[in-house]
């Protein structure tokens, strides 16, 4: 018997007889358990998440959800086969005891694995004053359970709903307010809405997108203090330029934090942008040392990427989920080489004030724009992000079929201004600055991050 | 029943909206916008909207999996 048949037998006994456990029950999570029973593996399957719910979509959460049109119990998503696992739902995972090959749960429990799949996710970044974090009528939105509060708060006919960050949860926050016909104020620090994810040229566009729609946006302004009333209800709100609202609904949007402090003492590559995996979802330890069974998908992965200078591209995209647990699943059953890359081209959608908003590629790897088609005035236009001469990235208003010509462009690091398409030309069609604000400038964290080389990120931090 | 529509692959040609009005809903003239768990009664309606899409984007449960229901 050679040394390669031996490590296939192992291989085939461990997809008939292994034990495979998933922490994060989410879009992620459900993907990948599926993908595995796809790929032939019969051993067992257990899925640990930390909410009651089984496995729901979050993207309607801020839009459908919070209009009232779809409840908040039901987004959960189909099922695409049977997984015949043991579902742990509501109890979450405390520990990883890796020399053991156990996961520690909140009950006491431990759950033994021969590969362990991480994706326990995100969850919303809390008001950062924890005395006013408690009063009633603050919320923050990344649950099903936070969308059914937030949602009964705004068809309760408030007063003033203040929304404290306008990434893209936020500006959609704000755009189902106007819907609803309820008096909104975005407060943003940086110049512009969506300015983190797409620079300050766009940001102005979603700007007059949001004022014309009967937003009171103001840009440059921290909320410093919230306060309540006698019964402990939000009602006031001070502003860093010294003025003050009266605010009945105030929702912090100021980003995600990495589920990640379950892993403390582990020794695994974990930081501020999460856990950090090589291109085919295998997790680095605190070393840089790739361990052999612990794979990491979704929100909370962060992996190399080819197209962006080998640096750790941190994603939080629905799509991003569910290929990082397909790839995940295929190579926690694979030989070396059947193993595959997840090296995915960034894609995100926001609808808000009535426009499809849609990007490809890392537009804030670009330090120029240009508009390529299409019209800003009528708010119906695409336009590509350049660095060094070459295309990263594009985004589209209302535009979104022409995003798989600027995908292809972006795949091949086409040059930057890209060729048109040979349609719908706006007459200026020469690159100006993107303005990005400086990384170092506090404003809502974009969801599609360059994080560096450095796989623990011990060096970043959120300054609010 | 379930369904979940990859707003990445959609184009908006809104195809599927007149066939399932209930379930599926332009918001603006591009975004689709839709209601992930309707009432089995849109079943017909919704497996003709799914078929009717250019990109095949709209994903549906045909059949719940037996162990669906299982915790």
């Amino acid at each position: 018997m050679t040394a390669a048949s031996l490590v296939a037998d192992l291989v085939a006994a461990f997809k008939a007889q292994g034990r495979i456990v998933i922490v994060g029950a989410s879009l992620a999570g459900l993907r990948a358990a599926e993908a595995l029973r796809d790929k032939g593996f019969t051993g067992s399957l257990t899925l640990i998440g930390k909410e009651v719910h089984e496995p729901y979509d979050r993207p309607p959460l801020s839009k459908q959800v919070l209009k009232g049109w779809v409840p908040a119990d039901h987004t959960k998503l189909p099922r695409m086969r049977a997984v015949d696992a043991d579902w742990r739902l509501g109890v979450a995972a405390t520990g990883l005891d890796r020399a053991n090959r156990e996961v520690l749960l909140a009950n006491g429990d431990k759950v033994p694995y021969d590969r362990l799949l991480i994706a326990t996710g995100t969850r919303a970044r809390p008001w950062f004053n924890a005395e006013e974090a408690k009063l009633e009528g603050l919320f923050t939105l990344r649950t099903s359970d936070d969308a059914a509060a937030l949602q009964a708060a705004l068809h309760a006919d408030p007063g003033r709903v203040l929304i404290v960050g306008s990434g893209f949860i936020g500006s959609e926050m704000a755009s189902v307010c106007c819907e609803l016909g309820l008096p909104v104020t975005v407060a943003e620090r940086g110049d512009a809405p969506l300015v983190g994810a797409l620079g300050g040229v766009i940001g102005e566009i979603a700007a007059q997108m949001q004022r014309a729609a009967g937003v009171d946006l103001r840009t440059g302004v921290a909320v410093e203090a919230l306060e309540g009333d006698a019964e402990g209800h939000v009602r006031r709100a001070c502003l860093s330029d010294g003025t003050t609202l009266d605010v009945d609904v105030v929702v912090p949007s100021l980003g995600s934090i990495r589920n990640i402090e379950w892993l403390e003492g582990a020794q695994l590559a974990t930081g501020f942008w999460g856990l950090a995996c090589d291109a085919g979802c295998r997790a680095f330890d605190i070393n840089g040392v790739v361990t052999d069974t612990i794979f990491v998908a979704g929100d909370v992965a962060r992996a190399p990427h080819v197209l962006y200078e080998y640096e750790f591209l941190s994603l939080e995209h629905w799509d991003n989920a569910v290929s990082g647990a397909q790839v995940a699943a295929n190579n926690m059953v694979s030989l070396e080489t059947d193993r595959c890359p997840h090296l995915p081209l960034p894609s995100f959608w926001s609808a808000q004030f009535g426009v499809n908003i849609k990007g490809v590629g890392v537009c804030s790897f670009g330090d120029e724009i240009v508009f390529t088609q299409g019209s800003v005035e009528d708010r119906r236009f695409a336009a590509a992000y350049g660095h060094r001469g070459r295309i990263v990235g594009a985004v589209t208003f209302d535009h979104g079929k022409w995003l798989e010509y600027y995908g292809a462009l972006i795949e091949q690091s086409a040059p930057f201004p890209p060729p048109p398409p040979g349609f719908d030309q706006p007459a200026d069609t020469e690159p100006i600055p993107a303005r990005f604000p400086d990384p170092r400038v506090p404003t809502a964290l974009p969801d599609v991050v360059l994080t560096g080389h450095d796989p623990t990120s011990r060096g970043a931090e959120f300054r609010p | 029943m379930r369904i979940v529509v990859d707003l990445n692959r959609c184009q908006g040609y809104a195809q599927c909206v007149p066939l399932a009005p209930d379930v599926l809903k332009m918001h603006g003239e591009e975004a689709l916008a839709y209601d992930p768990n309707p009432d089995d009664s849109q079943r017909q309606r919704v497996l003709r909207a799914v078929a009717s899409c250019p990109v095949q984007a709209i994903l549906v449960e045909v059949d719940p999996p037996a162990d669906r229901a299982v915790k």
